[in-house]
């Protein structure tokens, strides 16, 4: 076939407006596959409120338990345990908890909480995911004399106060992320929902 | 058998690809023991896919089944344990090969023109490559497996804007679930191996077609044959080099199967021991280090501290630390290929270098502490001067006053920081911040009194050592 009596103008065009459409369509189906890798109707139905008995922690402990895959602490704060929390706010990264992306706003608050003695959190370090060990004792060996008693994250040495607030200088770089939850009773609390939705 | 071999031939090139790709490819008559690993990461890689292939008839990808298949296959599958723990020391085996074949292509300037796309496919197959190892470590799914891959996830998560949506679609739950386990599998055994063969058949194609270049870094096909119009310093790669890599192989092999029935977990560097717990979503083991392939570049994340509450730059930092292989073949400025007619200046750079990446990775694998966190930023410092500072370094015209002595300064207060950092004694406020940037402006200032390197001219054939 010779070119010579060819419209090449013509041809140009078909060929960019056949590529141009065959380029849409493309497209256009690479969504479904993409979009089948978000998460499942199953996995977002995962991700229904736990409720938690709080009657049964003792003062002190810590109670673990799983949303949405991710562990959710709950610790009984005391009393000495609440004193201690406003005595470092110059340590901290956000002391006021001023960045709102991590807990709701009826937990900005001194102790990050709806009630004061029950702390709430994602046990998630905002670093890079691992999850923080629960290190109460007040001064512990290695984590220095000044060590009010927190989390303390073995991954990249991340320090956490009891309210999950982080201290300066860790690798991560907000508080922990406080779940929305909402007291269903005086010891029942449901984590994944609150009174605003 | 002639006639069959001429009905074959009549419909497909058999003998025309045989005689193109092994009986008359020339290959430089000078190759030297570094050219073993190309061959020897063909071999892995075969030995991977089978392997591969008899693990899958007895893996299951499901969180709750995942850990105790593995178990199955170690204890209960006849001779299963050998087929994983060949498939698990291939994946140290191919590192290392392709780190030893990469090293290769940087002494003997392989990457230059006219090379260029081998060395692109190259470092396309280093990066599927290593996606593969990550996607194949969370398969056994153990607590190593879960936190490693929950960790890397998240570092997608720290990109600006789109990174908390990027790491859900990645792992398709807002954790690491089984939902993140199948489709890694999927990634493990389907997607990457396809992309990973056909990147090595373009790698291959395209270095047939210029042909493989030599510790002389002579280009053979510019003096040839006036009667045969061969190359003269070349020979054919059947029978001479694949009798050559046989012998490669077989050292190699005696070495590999030494691990694989010795000492398959290599210390914990192959297989790390809190890999045998199953994964708890719950529960962060007590230090996480990646696989020994990936230390470097997890050191080089760790040594960039967050900027802005943002812990990107680091991310970023890794990603780039890998990323700029790809531009290699347009930072070199010298001359010549070959390291044999590098001057000092170079090669210094070329050592330093080696020692940054070694010590880096040696680096990956400790904890985080604030002395190991400074030598990671200073040897971070000189991985990415290697690069960078070559278009400098490399071109023999500048005019500089000094050689590579003032690497001896960047040196020396590098080891004099160390000190300090490893006796804590701070004799000054910020002493230390303030040594990291003489070492770092040690580097910086290096084009404005940094002399070329000066090269010896390249030889016409190939020699002989």
């Amino acid at each position: 076939m010779s070119d010579t009596n060819v419209d090449k103008s013509k041809r140009r065009f078909l060929v960019m407006a056949s590529s141009a459409v065959g380029g849409i369509a493309a497209a256009g189906t690479a969504i479904p596959f993409v979009v089948s890798m978000m998460p499942s109707a199953r996995a977002l139905a995962a991700g229904a409120p736990v409720e938690v008995d709080l009657s049964k922690i003792e003062p002190g402990a810590l109670l673990t338990v799983e949303w949405r895959g991710k562990p959710v602490w709950i610790v009984s704060r005391t009393k000495e345990m609440l004193d201690l929390l406003g005595k470092h706010d110059d340590k901290l990264t956000d002391p006021q908890s001023d960045n709102s992306n991590q807990q709701p706003d009826y937990c900005k608050n001194p102790t990050r909480s709806i009630k004061p003695e029950y702390l709430i959190a994602v046990g998630i370090c905002t670093h890079l995911g691992c999850s923080p060990t629960y290190r109460k004792e007040v001064g512990a060996a290695d984590l220095g004399a000044d060590w009010p008693g927190g989390f303390f994250c073995p991954c990249h040495g991340s320090r956490f106060d009891l309210a999950a607030r982080v201290f300066n200088g860790s690798p991560a770089p907000t508080n922990l992320v406080i779940p929305p939850h909402k007291y269903l009773s005086e010891s029942k609390v449901l984590i994944g929902e609150d009174t605003k939705a | 058998m002639d006639k069959l071999l001429a009905w074959v031939d009549a419909r497909f090139p058999l003998t025309a690809t045989y005689k193109a790709h092994l009986s008359e490819y020339f290959a430089p008559k000078n190759f030297n023991f570094w050219y073993f690993f190309g061959s020897l990461a063909l071999l892995v890689l075969v030995i991977q896919i089978v392997s591969g292939i008899f693990l899958t008839m007895h893996y299951k990808p499901d969180a709750d089944l995942a850990f105790a298949s593995v178990e199955y296959i170690m204890r209960d599958v006849p001779w299963g344990w050998l087929i994983r723990y060949i498939h698990s020391t291939g994946a140290s085996a191919f590192f290392i090969v392709v780190y030893l074949h990469m090293f290769r292509g940087l002494i003997y300037g392989s990457y230059r023109h006219p090379r260029e796309l081998i060395w692109i496919f190259g470092v396309l197959i280093f990066l599927v490559l290593m996606g593969e190892a990550f996607f194949g470590y969370l398969l056994p799914w153990g607590q190593m497996s879960y936190w490693g891959a929950q960790v890397i996830v998240n570092l997608f998560a720290t990109v600006p804007f789109i990174g908390e949506d990027l790491s859900i679609l990645i792992r398709g739950d807002f954790v690491v679930s089984d939902a993140t386990l199948n489709r890694f599998f999927a990634f493990h055994v389907i997607a990457f191996p396809l992309v990973l063969l056909g990147l090595v058949v373009v790698h291959l194609v395209a270095l047939h077609e210029v042909g493989s270049n030599n510790p002389d870094g002579v280009e053979i096909k510019q003096n040839k044959d006036p009667v045969t119009h061969q190359p003269v310093d070349g020979i054919p790669f059947h029978p001479y080099y694949t009798v050559k890599d046989i012998l490669g192989v077989v050292v190699f092999l005696m070495v590999f199967s030494a691990i694989v029935f010795f000492a398959p977990e290599m210390g914990g560097y192959f297989l790390e021991a809190n890999n045998f717990i199953p994964a708890d979503p719950l529960k962060t083991p007590e230090h996480i280090a990646p696989v020994w392939y990936f230390t470097p570049y997890y050191a080089v994340l760790r040594a960039v501290p967050p900027i802005f509450g943002s812990q990107f730059p680091g991310v970023a930092a890794m990603g780039v630390a890998v990323m700029i292989f790809f531009a290699l073949p347009w930072l070199d400025k010298a001359k010549v290929k070959s390291i044999r007619y590098r001057g000092a200046t170079y090669k210094w750079f070329l050592a330093a270098f080696v020692v940054a990446f070694i010590g880096l990775g040696y680096l990956g694998i400790l904890p985080a502490t604030p002395l190991y966190t400074w030598i990671s930023r200073i040897l971070s410092v000189v991985y990415f001067a290697f690069f960078l500072l070559m278009p400098w370094y490399t071109d023999s015209s500048r005019p500089g006053k000094a050689n590579a002595k003032w690497f001896l300064i960047a040196l020396v207060v590098s080891a004099i920081g160390v000190v300090l950092n490893a006796a804590q004694a701070k004799p000054l406020p910020y002493l230390t911040e303030i040594l990291f940037f003489i070492h770092v402006a040690c580097f910086v200032l290096m084009p404005f009194y940094l002399k070329g390197d000066q090269t010896k001219p390249e030889p016409q054939r190939v020699t002989f050592k």
